[in-house]
Formats: C-alpha cells, structure tokens, sequence
C-alpha cells in the first residue's frame, strides 16, 4: 500500500499528522505494538525536521507484509555535515524553535536507533531526502 | 455478528429497537450498525462505555443487571452503595432515612463502596515507585477496556491494582469469615452507577475472580427506594450500616478525587473523547515526564455515569459538601491494610486489540486497500444511510463481506439513472436496511 503527506515547513503545529494516520494505518493492520511505536518515533522526529529546518516536503510510506519503507524529501538548505548532524545533542535549532519544545539535537540520532535500515541523500542549497526502513 | 467469552452488559431488545441510528453515530469504536430496521452490537468491539444506552430514545438498550430478587437467596444481604447514589437525591432527604428504606427493601447491612479509598491511596503512592509511567488509573472499567481495545501498547501502564469496590468487597468477605458466618450465607452486591462495572464484576481483567454476587443497577433502585420514600411505607426491619467513610472516599468518583492524593505529576482527564485524545498523545510518546493519569469516560466522572438521572454538575457538587462534613480519614484504614493489603494486586492486563481486517497481514493489506478505493466511490459525508457510521466503516465493511455497495443511497441513485438498478430493487434494499414496516405511515 501506498501513502503520501505533504508537509509544509513552520507548520509545527499541523506536524506529526503524517505519523499519526500511518500509527493508524498500522494498528488497522494489527502490527505488532512495539513495531508500531518505532515506526511512529521515527516518523515523527523526520517530520518535524522538515517543518523545522527545510521549507516543504513529501512524506512516501510503502506497507506491506514485511515492514514499512518511508522517503521523505524535502526542498531546503540540506545538511552540510551529516556525521555531525547525527551526533546526539547537535542542532542548528534557533531560539525561538528551542523555546516551542522541539531542537534538542536528538531527532536523527532517534531515527537511526529505531530503523533496520536508514540513509540521508541531501545536497546543500536543494533539499535533503530521509530513507528509512522499518521490518514488521 | 461474532461470538465472545466476555461478559455482556448490554442487549439491544430488537422488539422495542426502531432502528433510528443514533446509537450508531455515538459509539466510540463504531461497534454498531443498523440492518433489517434494528441496532446490532459487534460484541467484541463494544467496551461498555453506555453511550449508546444514553442516547437511545426508546430505552431498547437494556442492561444486563441481576435481577433483584436474588438478594434473598443469601441470609445476609450486604449492599455497597457508591457515594453517588446518594448525590441522586435531593439534600433535604437525610441519608439515615435512606439507609432505613435499603433495610426495608431486604438488605441487611449497608457500607460505603469508598471505604477501601484510603488504604489503596497508600498502596497506589507505594506501586508508583517501581510502576511504568505514567500509570494509569484502573478505576474506570471502560477506560481499561479501551485501552485493550484501541491502545493494546499502553496496557503495560494501566495500574495492577484492583479497584475500591472489590477491595471492599474483599474485606467483607474477611470479616464474615472472621466472624465465623458461612461463606454460602454471605450475599455481597454492588450498586452500579455504569454498564462498565458489570462486565469488570462478571468478567474481570488481570486473573482475578470477584467475590460480589450480584450487581443492581442504580436507576433501578434509585427509583424503587424514591417511590418507597414517597410513599412513606412503614419501616419494620432494621439495617446495619458500617458508616466510616472519609472525605477522601467520597470524592474519589468525582473528577480529581483520586489524582490529587497521587504524588508526583498527575493529571485528571473526563469524558470519553477527551481520554481518547490524551491517549493518543500518549501512544506517540508526545507525553513526558507524567507520573499518574486518573481517566474517566463520563464527564464528571460517575457523578456523570449512564445509570444516575440527576444533573452530573449537581451531583458532583452534593458529593463535595457531602465531604466537607466528613473526616480526612476513617477508623476502619488499619484494618483495611491488614486484611486486604494481600489481594489488592492483580496481574497485567492483557490487550485485546479489535482484528479490523484480518490476522494475516497480506490478507489485511488486501482488504485495507480495497475499503481504500472504495472509500473513494461515497460521497464521505456519513450519512448514515447504509447503516453504517460512516463511509469508512460502509467500505470496511464490504470488504470483509458484511454490507454491499449498493447499501449506500448516493450510488444507488446514480445506477439507478443509469438504468443498472431498478427503483424495486432500490427500495428492497433500503428496506433490507431499514425495515419493511418502517414506512408505512403509523397514525
Ligand atoms: N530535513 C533537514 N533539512 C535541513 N537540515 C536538517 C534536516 N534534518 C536535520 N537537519 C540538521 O541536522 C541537525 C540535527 O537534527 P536532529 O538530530 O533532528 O536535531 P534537531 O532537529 O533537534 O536540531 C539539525 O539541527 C539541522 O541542522
Ligand atoms: S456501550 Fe459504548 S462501545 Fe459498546 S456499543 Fe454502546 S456505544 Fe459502542
Ligand atoms: S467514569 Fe465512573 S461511571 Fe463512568 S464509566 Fe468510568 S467508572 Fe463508570
Ligand atoms: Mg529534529
């Protein structure tokens, strides 16, 4: 099964649709829970980075009966460094993103913890794309 | 519809159902649906929340209570009366007038529900210290099935403790025990201020057997001892009543009675929606540093509970000045620790997550997109019409071959144009649905 979710960047207060209805999705499929929750943590801190850092982008989810592949691609000022954006703790986060709870620096650190397989294809000035792949 | 090993505490009595749909429209996990002009109930689906029962105008919904005159098949008769039954009434009717109509209508000792509220705040502090978090209440019986029903992955966080009607009811059956009265003599019934208590007390969660008899249903017998009442009927028995109870016990039904005694960060949440969303929130671990949920589905807690008729805010009001006149605590904690502090523990509760497809994922998968591009055929403005709550659950429902797609009125117009489907067949289905009868016109 295919989906797909634009999100719009600066929209903090729309992210996490995309992995709340793919939460649903797979409860609906009676994947297992903790299946799930990875799926959702991962999810959730790749969204939230494009509404944090980039200007907009597309969320891809491909189910089926052996797990979940998600694309995110996002058109922003991709990532210069990518073994120092994947270190826990680092973030280019600005104040006021800070201040709403969100840039701690934890989010891709989280992602790679909860996939069986993740990859960052970004180009600095075009826009970053995340896959992430999760077995059920 | 499907067979269940659980207790069921409602039936839809079809030859008073006229088949209206408002139940269908309310229920939280859409476990209902109209055909042949009457209300059918997925058994497994339900989890005894009773917004169907409020809403229905024809009182078809009935609920599977005991009937009363069981009470007297035992020698002693004990009633545990929930601090809300007396909320029911009006304030000038002083509760010892209330106690002596119970005695009078054939119970032999009375004690508050809420008696067991003290030690189990002890022991509730004490579990947290080693419990995941946030714990979440196990007093509300459709919260719990809720969770095992739409949130499997939060079962784990529900508190292994039991309830305070079962602690009390615990108690008595100790102390008849100590008292040296057999155990076949001894009849412990509950006064259920909602459905959900039933199915907890007939088919509880956690491997644990509940040792209450009999479950009366509370706008039942609050109209029984209102008529006694009004009718002034001479008062020839005499009843015991165990009258401890704190101020703590009182208030603990009511919307933060039982989280303000938690330390930590707790917060209280009522009403069925509003506990859907804080789950929710919590199942995407948005949630953080949260010590203890109290969770109620009624609004107002069970001053708000289907089976009590008065105004919730009113009641929930009469509990608080009922508490002001009690004491913080009650003579009788001790030996509530003493005794019961052994059983208070349940074990974990198990999900019971709704199969909305099929166990086979590929078969799922399957399906789920087939109700997907069917879903795109209706209209999406959950008429209702087909009998189904919504187009979603239209389309679920015809992939797992229980409806049909010409149950929905829009499409059956546009074949019917088309010439695919003659009005005959249209309105044989609409009846099929709806019922024969229903339009022929009643005087
Ligand atoms: N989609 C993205 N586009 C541009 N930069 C990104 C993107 N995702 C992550 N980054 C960069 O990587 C850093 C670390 O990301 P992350 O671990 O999620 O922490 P945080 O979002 O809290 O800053 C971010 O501060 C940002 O500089
Ligand atoms: S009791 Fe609640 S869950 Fe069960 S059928 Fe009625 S509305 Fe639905
Ligand atoms: S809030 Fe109280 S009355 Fe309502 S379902 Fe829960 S326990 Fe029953
Ligand atoms: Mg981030």
């Amino acid at each position: 099964m295919h989906l797909e979710y634009n999100v719009e960047g600066g929209d903090f207060t729309r992210a996490g649709y995309a992995s709340s209805q793919i939460k649903k999705t797979l409860k609906q499929l009676n994947v297992d829970a903790t299946v799930i929750k990875r799926v959702v943590v991962a999810l959730y801190e790749a969204e939230v980075n494009i509404v944090a850092h980039a200007y907009r982008g597309v969320i891809y989810a491909d189910i089926n009966g052996a797990g979940i592949q998600l694309r995110l691609a996002d058109e922003g000022p991709g990532i210069a460094d990518v073994d120092m954006a994947m270190k826990r703790g680092f973030s280019t986060a600005s104040r006021e993103v800070r201040e709403m709870g969100f840039g701690a620096g934890m989010g891709l650190p989280n992602i790679s913890e909860n996939a069986d397989n993740f990859s960052i294809d970004t180009i600095v000035g075009k826009g970053t794309t995340l896959n992430i792949e999760i077995k059920f | 519809m499907s067979q269940t090993t659980y207790h069921r505490a409602l039936e839809i009595m079809s030859d008073i159902c006229i088949g209206c749909s408002h139940c269908m429209k309310v229920c939280p996990t859409e476990a209902l649906r109209v055909s042949g002009g009457k209300a059918k109930i997925h058994v497994d689906w339900c989890i005894d929340c009773g917004e169907c029962y409020r809403i229905c105008p024809t009182r078809a919904i009935r609920v599977m209570d005991d009937d009363f005159k069981h009470i007297f098949d035992f020698k002693h008769r004990v009633l545990l009366v929930p601090s809300v039954f007396y909320a029911q009434f009006d304030e000038n009717i002083s509760k010892e007038k209330i106690y002596a109509i119970i005695g009078e209508l054939g119970f032999t000792e009375i004690c508050a529900v809420e008696q067991s509220v003290d030690s189990l705040l002890d022991e509730e502090n004490e579990y947290l210290k080693t419990a995941v978090k946030p714990a979440i209440s196990s007093f509300c019986p459709s919260v719990i099935r809720l969770i095992q029903v739409r949130f499997p992955s939060l079962v784990d966080h529900i508190m292994q403790l039991l309830p305070p009607i079962e602690i009390t009811a615990q108690y008595y059956k100790n102390k008849f025990k100590r008292e040296g009265i057999p155990e076949n003599d001894l009849g412990i019934f509950y006064l259920t201020p909602c459905i959900g208590k039933i199915a907890a007390i007939k088919s509880p969660v956690g491997g644990y057997t509940s040792p209450i008899n009999g479950v009366i249903n509370m706008d039942f017998f609050f109209n029984k001892v209102f008529l006694a009442y009004k009718q002034r009927i001479p008062i020839t028995q005499t009843v015991k009543v165990s009258r401890e109870i704190s101020s703590k016990g009182v208030l603990f039904p009511t919307t933060g009675g039982e989280s303000v005694h938690i330390e930590g960060k707790t917060l209280a949440i009522d009403g069925m929606a509003n506990v859907i969303d804080f789950l929710e929130m919590l199942e995407n671990e948005e949630i953080e540093g949260m010590d203890f949920l109290e969770l109620r589905a009624c609004d107002e807690s069970c001053a708000g509970g289907i089976l009590s008729h008065r105004n919730r805010f009113l009641m929930a009001n009469s509990m608080k000045e009922y508490a002001c006149k009690m004491p913080v605590t009650h003579n009788l904690t001790e030996d509530y620790k003493k005794y019961c502090s052994a059983v208070i523990h349940m074990e974990k509760i198990e999900p019971r997550s709704m199969v909305k497809y099929d166990r086979d994922i590929e078969v799922a998968l399957k399906k789920m997109e087939g109700a997907r591009e069917l879903k795109l055929l209706f209209p999406g403005i959950d008429c209702g019409a087909c009998g189904a709550p919504s187009c979603e659950a239209l389309a679920e429902d015809i992939v797992k071959d229980q409806a049909d797609i010409n149950s929905c009125i829009f499409l059956r117009t546009l074949y019917e144009k088309r010439g695919e489907m003659s009005l005959e067949e249209t309105i044989a289905i609409m009846e099929n649905i709806w019922g024969k009868d229903r339009f022929i016109k009643k005087k």
